[in-house]
C-alpha cells in the first residue's frame, strides 16, 4: 500500500512487486491522459512522477488553452493528435466534468504584412479539417472586441479554439484511470533499470518496480531516460522558457476570445487569453535555454509582457497583476512530437511534445496505444468502467463556495473552501506539497497571494506535505 | 438570544462589510447614533482585523488611553461593538456588491442577497505580494508578506522559516522583525530601495537594536533556490550584485486597498489611492456606499482607521436621517503630478456643510521639497511650502483651501524648489 487513508504522509514504502502490464515514467498531462487511456483498454497500469505532485514539469504552467489545430503542421503527428485529443475532450466534457468554455480565437493582424498572411492561415485550417476559420475585417473585429485597440486591422476567426483548467483536467484523467485500478507512486524517480527480454525491471527512488513495457512520458527528462534506459536517445531536449503575466479579474471581460499573434516560424507568439478561473493573461515568451528546472521570471521580461498587453489592449493599463509564473516546455530539434516504439524493448518513447499538450494528450494516448499493439500486446477493454469527477474550479461553474456545507472559505482571493482543502489532501491523488495544493484548488492564487490565508493553510495541511509551509515554535 | 435571519425583518439599516478597527468603530458609532439594525459581516472566524494578528504593543491608547497587544486591543473593539448593539456575523464573505446596497453574500450554510440600506465599506489594506511587484526568480517556498508571516506565529503558533531576509523599511517591516524575535526567527539582512528608512525615528532605532544589518540604497533582484528559498540577490548602493543567504523573504509594506469588491462591482476607484472615490463624508459613486479606514487610502494605523470608522458611522447616520445633501453637485480634485501619489478625498459634494472630513489626505512618491499648489482653471488657489517623505501623512486642513462655491475640477501639483 502506498498511501494510507488519511491522506497525511507515513514512511516511504518500497512499491510491492505485483507485475505491471505497463509502467508510464512521468505525470504530466500526457501521462495522465496515457494512464487513462491504457487503464480502460484493460492493462495493468503504474504511474510513477518523480515530484510528490503530479504536474509538475512541462504541464504545471500553460496557457490552459484547447487547440483545434488549425496552425498545425500540414501531415503532422501533431495534427493528428490535436484532432483526436479535442475531439475526445468534447465527447468525455461531460462525463467527467470537465470545464470548455468556447469562445472562440482570433488571430489578429496588426500590420499590412500580417494581414497579407491571413490568409494562408485561413486556408491552413481549411486543410486541416478546421472548415469553420474566416477572415473578418477590422468592424467586424471591433464589434466582437471593442477593447481591442483599434491598430487591429484584421483577423482569422477560429470559433472552435476554446480555454480548459489546465490542472482539474488531467486530474481527471489519471483520477479515471486510478478509479479502474491504475496506481499512482509520486516522489518516485526512475534510477536505472534493465530489460530482461520479458520484462522491465526497473530502479526507483523507491525501490524497483515490474512492468512487461514501458512508455516514456517524462517530458523535459524524455531524452535522459532514453539514454539512462535504452542507452541511446533520437532526440535532445532544449527546454523553451515561457513566462506570463495574470491580471486581475476584472480584466477578464476586456476580451471575449483569445487574442493570438500571427505565427512566426519557432513559437505561436505571445497571446492574450482569458482563464476558466475569470482572469486575463497575456503570455508564453520563447526562450531557449539548457536548464529542465530553472522556470524563473524576470522583471524586465514581465514588464515587456505587460506592455504587449497594453498594447493590444489599452483598458489594461493600470490593471493590478495577480501573478506571474513561468512554464518550460520540452523543445527538440524538431517541430513535431517524437512518438517512437522500441520493440526489442518493449518500449514506446513520447517526446517532444512542445506546447499543445494539453490539447493533443487525449489524442496522444490513443496514438500511442494503437502502436502499442502494433507492437503484439493484446488487453481487454474494461467492459463497465468506474466514473470520475473533475474539481470544478471554474470562476462560472457551480463552485464549492456557493454550495451549503462548505466549513469555511479558507482562501478569499479565489473562494476555496475548507471542505475543498480538505478532499485535496485525502485519496491516491492527495496533494503533498502547496504546489500541488494550489493546482488541485486554486488556494492562493489570487490577488493577495496567500496574505490572509497561508497560516490557515499550514494548520491544514499539518502532516500532508513533504515540505511543510511551516514548523510548531517549539522552545530552544 | 441568537441573532435574527440576516434576510427578512427587520430590514437591515446598515451593514458594514469588514470588521477591522474602522468597521467595529463605524458600527458601534451608527448604533450609538440610534440606528436600528447594524450587522457587521466579517469573513475571519473572528472579528477584529490585522490587529488580531499583531501579538504586539502598541494599540488602544487613542480607543482605550492605555498600550495594549493586538489581539487584546480586538478583542476590546469587539466588545465594545456588541455591547452597543452591533450584530457581527463572522465566516460571512461578502462576494458581490450591487447598485443601492445589495450584497451577495456566501455563508457556511449557502449564499444568500443581502439587502440594506447603507454600506459601509471598510476592508481596509494589504501588502502587496511577489507577483505584483514583479520580483523575478524562482518560484519557490518560503516568500511572504508580513501579514502571513504574523498570523502563522501569532495565530498558529508556528514559524515558516528560521533566518529571512526583510524587504521594505515602513513601520510593518518593524513590526515583522518583532513577530521574527517572538518566534524564534533571526532575519538576515533588512532591505531598503530607498536611501534611508521609511518610518519615522524612533522604530528606524529598532533594527540596530535587535541585531538587524541594515541595507539601504539595496534593491532586490532576484529570489533564488527551489524548492525553498536560498538567497537572495541584491544590487548594493554602488550597484555591485551580491548574494545573501537566506531561508525565506519577508515583504513588508507597499501597502495596497483591499479594494476587489469595488473593482469587480460598480463603484468608481481612484487609481492613486488604489480604493473607492469618495466625497468628504466617504461616500461612494453609489451613495449606498460609505468607505472608511484604511480602504481609503494606504495606510494609517489601527487608531486612525478607528477614529476614521466612528466619523464615518456617524455621517452615514445624518444620512439615514437625510442630512447630507444629495450627490448631484461636487467639486473634483484630482493630480497627474508624479511626485504626488494621491489626494483624498476625490471629489467635495456640494454644498459643502460643517460635517465630513475635515482634511485633505495626501502622500508623496518621493522625498520632495516645494510648494504644494492647488490650481484650477483661473490660476492657483493656495499653496504651502512642505518637505516631504514617502509613505509620510500629509494633510491639508479644507478650511484653508478656499475653495471655489462652485463645480470644477482642482488639480494638485507640487513646484520644487531648485537649488
Amino acid at each position: 500500500m502506498l498511501q494510507q487513508g488519511d491522506g497525511k504522509i507515513h514512511p516511504r514504502r518500497i512499491p510491492d512487486e505485483a507485475a505491471h502490464d505497463v509502467v508510464i515514467i512521468g505525470g504530466g498531462v500526457v501521462g495522465c491522459a496515457m494512464a487513462r487511456r491504457f487503464t480502460l483498454e484493460g492493462a495493468r497500469v503504474a504511474l510513477l512522477e518523480k515530484a510528490p505532485d503530479i504536474l509538475d514539469g512541462a504541464s504545471k504552467a500553460n496557457s490552459a488553452i484547447l487547440h483545434t489545430g488549425f496552425d498545425a503542421p500540414e501531415g503532422s503527428l501533431e495534427l493528428e493528435c490535436i484532432r483526436e485529443g479535442y475531439q475526445e475532450y468534447l465527447e468525455i466534457r461531460r462525463s467527467l466534468g470537465l470545464v470548455h468554455e468556447c469562445d472562440g480565437a482570433l488571430v489578429v493582424a496588426w500590420n499590412e504584412a500580417e494581414e497579407a498572411a491571413l490568409e494562408a492561415i485561413r486556408a491552413r485550417a481549411h486543410a486541416n479539417g478546421v472548415g469553420d476559420v474566416e477572415i473578418i475585417g477590422q468592424a467586424e473585429l471591433r464589434r466582437r472586441e471593442p477593447n481591442l485597440s483599434h491598430r487591429a486591422r484584421a483577423a482569422a476567426l477560429v470559433p472552435g479554439e476554446g480555454i480548459v483548467d489546465p490542472w482539474s483536467a488531467p486530474h481527471a484523467y489519471l483520477a479515471h484511470g486510478l478509479a479502474n485500478g491504475a496506481r499512482l507512486v509520486t516522489s518516485c524517480e526512475v534510477t536505472g533499470g534493465a530489460f530482461d527480454g520479458g520484462a522491465w525491471q526497473l530502479e526507483t527512488t523507491r525501490g524497483p518496480v515490474r512492468a512487461t513495457s514501458v512508455i516514456n512520458c517524462a517530458g523535459l527528462y524524455g531524452d535522459l531516460v532514453d539514454r539512462a534506459l535504452l542507452g541511446e536517445a533520437r532526440f535532445q531536449i532544449t527546454p523553451r522558457k515561457g513566462q506570463f503575466v495574470v491580471f486581475d479579474k476584472a480584466a477578464r471581460d476586456l476580451v471575449t476570445s483569445i487574442i493570438l499573434p500571427v505565427p512566426n516560424e519557432r513559437t505561436k507568439g505571445i497571446v492574450v487569453f482569458p482563464t476558466v478561473f475569470g482572469n486575463l493573461a497575456v503570455g508564453p515568451t520563447a526562450e531557449d535555454q539548457q536548464s529542465r528546472t530553472d522556470a524563473s521570471t524576470d522583471t524586465e521580461t514581465l514588464r515587456a509582457l505587460i506592455e504587449d498587453g497594453i498594447a493590444k489592449i489599452p483598458a489594461l493599463k493600470g490593471m493590478p497583476v495577480t501573478a506571474v509564473y513561468a512554464g518550460l516546455r520540452p523543445a527538440t530539434e524538431e517541430k513535431d512530437y517524437r512518438i517512437a516504439t522500441t520493440p526489442a524493448k518493449n518500449w514506446i518513447t513520447v517526446g517532444g511534445i512542445r506546447s499543445t499538450g494539453l490539447s493533443a494528450a487525449l489524442g496522444i494516448a490513443r496514438h500511442v496505444f494503437a502502436l502499442y499493439r502494433e507492437m503484439g500486446h493484446r488487453h481487454d477493454p474494461l467492459p463497465d468502467p468506474a466514473g470520475a469527477r473533475a474539481n470544478m474550479l471554474a470562476e462560472s461553474g457551480p463552485r464549492d463556495w456557493k454550495q451549503p456545507g462548505h466549513g469555511e472559505i479558507v482562501c478569499h482571493c479565489e473562494l476555496v473552501t475548507r471542505r475543498e482543502i480538505e478532499a485535496a489532501l485525502k485519496g491516491p491523488l492527495a496533494a503533498r506539497s502547496l504546489a500541488g495544493l494550489k493546482r488541485k484548488t486554486r488556494a492562493t492564487m489570487g490577488r493577495c497571494q496567500g496574505f490572509y490565508c497561508t497560516a490557515r493553510l499550514a494548520e491544514l495541511t499539518d502532516g500532508h506535505f513533504e515540505m511543510p509551509l511551516a514548523e510548531e515554535i517549539g522552545h530552544g | 438570544m441568537a441573532d435574527p435571519p440576516l434576510t427578512g425583518a427587520p430590514r437591515i439599516d446598515v451593514a458594514v462589510i469588514g470588521g477591522g478597527p474602522a468597521g467595529l468603530a463605524a458600527a458601534t458609532a451608527l448604533k450609538e447614533a440610534g440606528i436600528g439594525r447594524v450587522v457587521v459581516l466579517e469573513r475571519e472566524p473572528q472579528a477584529g482585523g490585522i490587529p488580531r494578528h499583531c501579538g504586539h504593543p502598541p494599540f488602544g491608547m487613542r480607543e482605550f488611553g492605555r498600550i495594549l497587544r493586538g489581539p487584546v486591543y480586538a478583542a476590546r473593539l469587539v466588545a465594545r461593538a456588541e455591547r452597543a448593539g452591533v450584530e457581527i456575523r463572522t465566516l460571512a464573505t461578502v462576494a458581490g456588491i450591487r447598485p443601492g446596497g445589495h450584497l451577495l453574500v456566501a455563508l457556511p450554510e449557502g449564499l444568500i442577497d443581502l439587502a440594506a440600506r447603507r454600506v459601509t465599506y471598510a476592508t481596509g489594506v494589504r501588502e502587496t505580494p511577489r507577483a505584483a511587484r514583479l520580483i523575478g526568480g524562482a518560484r519557490v517556498q518560503g516568500v511572504m508578506n508580513t501579514g502571513a508571516l504574523q498570523s502563522m506565529v501569532y495565530l498558529k503558533g508556528r514559524r515558516p522559516f528560521r533566518r529571512p531576509v526583510i524587504i521594505g523599511s515602513e513601520l510593518v517591516a518593524f513590526s515583522a522583525i518583532m513577530t521574527c524575535r517572538h518566534a524564534g526567527i533571526r532575519p538576515v539582512a533588512m532591505i531598503e530601495a530607498a536611501p534611508r528608512i521609511t518610518a519615522r525615528w524612533p522604530a528606524a532605532l529598532y533594527p540596530r537594536l535587535a541585531g538587524v544589518p541594515l541595507l539601504t540604497g539595496t534593491r532586490l533582484l532576484e529570489i533564488r533556490g527551489g524548492p525553498r528559498v536560498t538567497g537572495v540577490s541584491v544590487a548594493g548602493p554602488d550597484g555591485q550584485k551580491r548574494e545573501i543567504a537566506c531561508d525565506g523573504v519577508v515583504l513588508s509594506g507597499q501597502f495596497t486597498p483591499e479594494a476587489s469588491l469595488a473593482r469587480l462591482g460598480h463603484l468608481a476607484l481612484d487609481p492613486g489611492t488604489g480604493g473607492p472615490v469618495v466625497d468628504q463624508w466617504g461616500r461612494c459613486s453609489d451613495p449606498s456606499y460609505f468607505a472608511t479606514g484604511n480602504l481609503l487610502r494606504p495606510v494609517e494605523t489601527a487608531g486612525w482607521s478607528w477614529a476614521e470608522g466612528r466619523r464615518c458611522g456617524r455621517w452615514v447616520a445624518e444620512d439615514l436621517a437625510g442630512r447630507l445633501p444629495a450627490p448631484s453637485g461636487a467639486l473634483k480634485l484630482e493630480t497627474s503630478d508624479p511626485r504626488l501619489k494621491y489626494v483624498m478625498p476625490q471629489r467635495i459634494a456640494l454644498p459643502r456643510s460643517g460635517s465630513g472630513m475635515g482634511d485633505l489626505q495626501l502622500r508623496v512618491t518621493r522625498p520632495v521639497r516645494g510648494e504644494l499648489c492647488a490650481l484650477n482653471e483661473s490660476g492657483i488657489l493656495w499653496r504651502r511650502k512642505i518637505h516631504a517623505l514617502p509613505e509620510r501623512r500629509m494633510l491639508v486642513p479644507l478650511a484653508d483651501l478656499a475653495l471655489p462655491g462652485g463645480a470644477g475640477t482642482i488639480r494638485f501639483e507640487i513646484r520644487e524648489e531648485t537649488a
